[in-house]
């Protein structure tokens, strides 16, 4: 397993929106079934670091945005349609 | 309690936006504290509305955001930093823009809200201490969100906020193409009746031209003005047209008269024209109306008065040396600066548009008087349903300037004969009406001016022929003869007629003063004779008497004697006795 195919991730929510809960549900998720162990997700919470959305350019909640592998990527909404989540994060899936 | 009763003190505040005239709608500005929708089809002017609220902020004591949806942030201060706006020193403390444009590269995948954007801003919000904000485009956003249910939550959402954080909210969106701006089937339908105000703005084009109109929906807790109100984008952002009807009291009216630049015709007016009045003069092609309102420009000059002399018809230049020809010259008065022609041939636009320039332009003059040849321009062709509106508006400000108006008015030939209107019904406005018109009679055509009325000024109600010489401009009277007006050389023939028999007149008085005092003479004469041959009848009257008086006492002498001497019985008898 190289390095190159650790998947970063930071997932922006806004606590207490059903919205960000679902997405961090639906992300662990999918990180579990196809990436095991091989992920790191660090999740910024905007309304406790507002600053840390105005930095970033954060717009809406959920974001998730995939540092690595290049190319980033950012995905906006809850992440429930896998087959396309999986597509643009560039994750091959394992067959279940 | 007394919460209670501070709340409805506190939501009648307003926000001024600094836009000319929306202020005055709306009684002082968008309500404060709360949402205002701004609604309008592409090219309407929403954005430059939204940032003129945020730099009349900014200049305050009111930081704003401008969240961006649509446009980059640099393009947008790259398009709006219109001269005097000042954007430049205005960023980033007084006024910042956020870019929320959403990435091209996006992918969505479920729902989402827009929490994040409100933790920033709300982090944006307290470190600037902003009290105004601006969605610009809130539609784009929202319409990323899948379905209406999504959007009219994120919509509350954020107008939740705006209310928490207590924020001078513009949210501007883009209007469909229904026309009479209720909610339609848009993203943005439902919003009109969340806020508490709502203003829409259009743009229609009516016979290639354009025309812009601002109108204000709703506002809650507030009366507004509701109907239609043009507008303009000027080089210093939004100018929209209010009559000032309510406010006309405080006008300061002046005694004062001018010269209307013809002697005669100030006699006739009683003075000339008022101060601050607004003079219509209509006539057809060739009446001189363009050569009257250049002897009242000349007058003003000549008393110093700045004075600004807008032509639709011809070049400045052109029209001073056709000027010269009558012996008005303007030229002087230009190099000095007092006097500035303008040449209006080539502006072209809405009559909104040409009111704008000229009130822009009269108020970097600081003109006094101003002269509009021929205010007929304003209808032209697409303008119709404006002009008079317009016309209205112009006089209006004159008037509140204290700005002497002289304009004129090209009656149409064929159209209107009677002389009962203008096409602009300028001339119920008016204060001071003059006529121009010609009368052909004998082979001639000559000018003949007359006052259909001057309020608050007597004036003369007759019809007086317009001379036009190399020497200047001249009324004369006219003859009025067998119920015919005489003009031209028809009056000079009856006046020379009149001098000549005037001449007869007199010889023949003089020859009858002769012949009478020849009779006087004469009477004399003959009275003096008379007199003289009296005194010799008088004198032989008592000649005659004393005469027959010697020859009576003579003849009884004679008759006693001749008794005595008869011895006659009765004297002897009576001698007896």
């Amino acid at each position: 397993m190289s390095r190159a195919n650790v998947f970063r991730f930071k997932l922006y929510t806004a606590a207490g929106t059903d919205n960000s809960a679902v997405a961090f549900a639906n992300l662990l998720a999918i990180c579990k079934t196809h990436l095991q162990n091989r992920h790191s997700i660090e999740v910024i919470d905007v309304m406790r670091h507002p600053q840390r959305a105005l930095a970033d350019g954060i717009r809406m909640t959920p974001t998730l945005i995939k540092l690595s592998p290049m190319p980033a990527r950012t995905i906006v909404g809850t992440l429930t349609q896998t087959d396309r989540v999986l597509l643009a994060l560039g994750i091959e899936a394992v067959p279940v | 309690m007394t919460a209670k009763r501070k709340k409805p003190a506190k939501s009648l505040g307003k926000a001024p936006t600094g836009v000319l005239g929306f202020d005055t709608i709306t009684g002082g500005g968008v309500p404060a504290g709360r949402a205002t929708l701004l609604v309008g089809g592409p090219g309407s002017g929403k954005t430059i509305f939204a940032l003129q609220f945020l730099v009349q902020g900014a200049r305050g004591k009111e930081p704003g955001i401008f969240v961006a949806f649509e446009e980059a942030p640099s393009r947008l201060v790259a398009n709006f930093d219109r001269s005097g706006w000042g954007l430049a020193d205005l960023i980033p403390k007084k006024l910042c823009f956020m870019d929320a444009q959403p990435a091209p590269d996006l992918m969505r995948s479920g729902d989402f809200d827009l929490s994040g954007m409100l933790a920033a801003l709300e982090a944006q919000a307290s470190q600037m201490g902003a009290r105004r904000i601006v969605f610009d485009a809130l539609d784009m956003v929202l319409s990323m969100l899948p379905d209406p249910a999504t959007q009219r939550r994120e919509v509350y959402r954020l107008h939740e906020w705006l209310l928490k954080r207590e924020l001078t909210a513009l949210i501007t969106s883009k209007a469909g193409h229904d026309e009479t701006g209720s909610p339609g089937p848009r993203p943005i339908g439902f919003m009109e009746f969340m806020v508490d105000c709502a203003v829409v703005l259009n743009h229609r084009v009516s016979q290639g031209v354009s025309q812009r109109n601002l109108r204000v929906q709703k506002y809650r807790g507030s009366s507004f003005d509701e109907s239609e109100a043009p507008f303009v984008i000027g080089s210093a952002g939004f100018d929209v047209a209010i009559t000032r009807s309510i406010s006309r009291s405080d006008l300061k009216i002046s005694h004062e008269r001018v010269t209307t630049g013809v002697k005669r015709l100030d006699t006739m007016l009683g003075g000339g024209y008022y101060r601050a009045a607004s003079v219509l003069i209509t006539g057809f092609p060739g009446t001189a109306k363009t050569t009257l309102s250049g002897a009242f420009a000349e007058g003003a000059c000549r008393r110093g008065e700045r004075t600004m002399f807008v032509s639709f018809d011809s070049d400045g230049s052109e029209l001073m040396r056709n000027l010269t020809s009558v012996g008005i010259h303007l030229a002087r008065y230009v190099q000095s600066g007092v006097l500035q022609m303008i040449s209006a041939r080539t502006i072209t636009g809405s009559a909104e548009t040409l009111l704008v320039r000229i009130k822009s332009l009269a108020k970097a003059h600081s003109a006094r008087c101003v002269v509009i040849d021929p205010v007929s321009t304003l209808s032209s062709v697409g303008n119709e349903m404006t002009a008079h509106a317009v016309a209205e508006r112009l006089i209006d400000w004159c008037k509140a300037d204290g700005i002497t108006l002289v304009c004129t008015s090209l009656l149409d030939e064929t159209g209107s004969q009677q002389a009962s209107g203008t096409p602009l019904q300028v001339s119920t406005l008016a204060d001071t009406w003059i006529h121009l018109n010609y009368l052909v009679q004998a082979g001639e055509r000559n000018r003949g001016l007359s006052i259909i009325k001057s309020r608050g000024t007597p004036h003369s109600n007759q019809v007086r022929e317009l001379i036009l010489s190399d020497s200047g401009v001249t009324l004369a009277d006219t003859y009025t003869a067998g119920g015919e007006v005489l003009m031209g050389t028809l009056r000079w023939e009856k006046e020379s007629a009149i001098r000549a028999a005037s001449e007869v007149a007199e010889v023949e008085t003089r020859l009858k003063r002769l012949v009478l005092d020849a009779e006087e003479a004469e009477l004399r004469v003959r009275l003096k004779s008379l007199q003289t041959e009296l005194v010799a009848k008088q004198v032989e009257k008592a000649l005659l008497a004393r005469t027959r008086a010697s020859d009576k006492g003579e003849s009884s002498k004679v008759r006693l004697r001749l008794r005595e001497l008869r011895g006659a019985d009765a004297i002897v008898s009576s001698r007896r006795k």
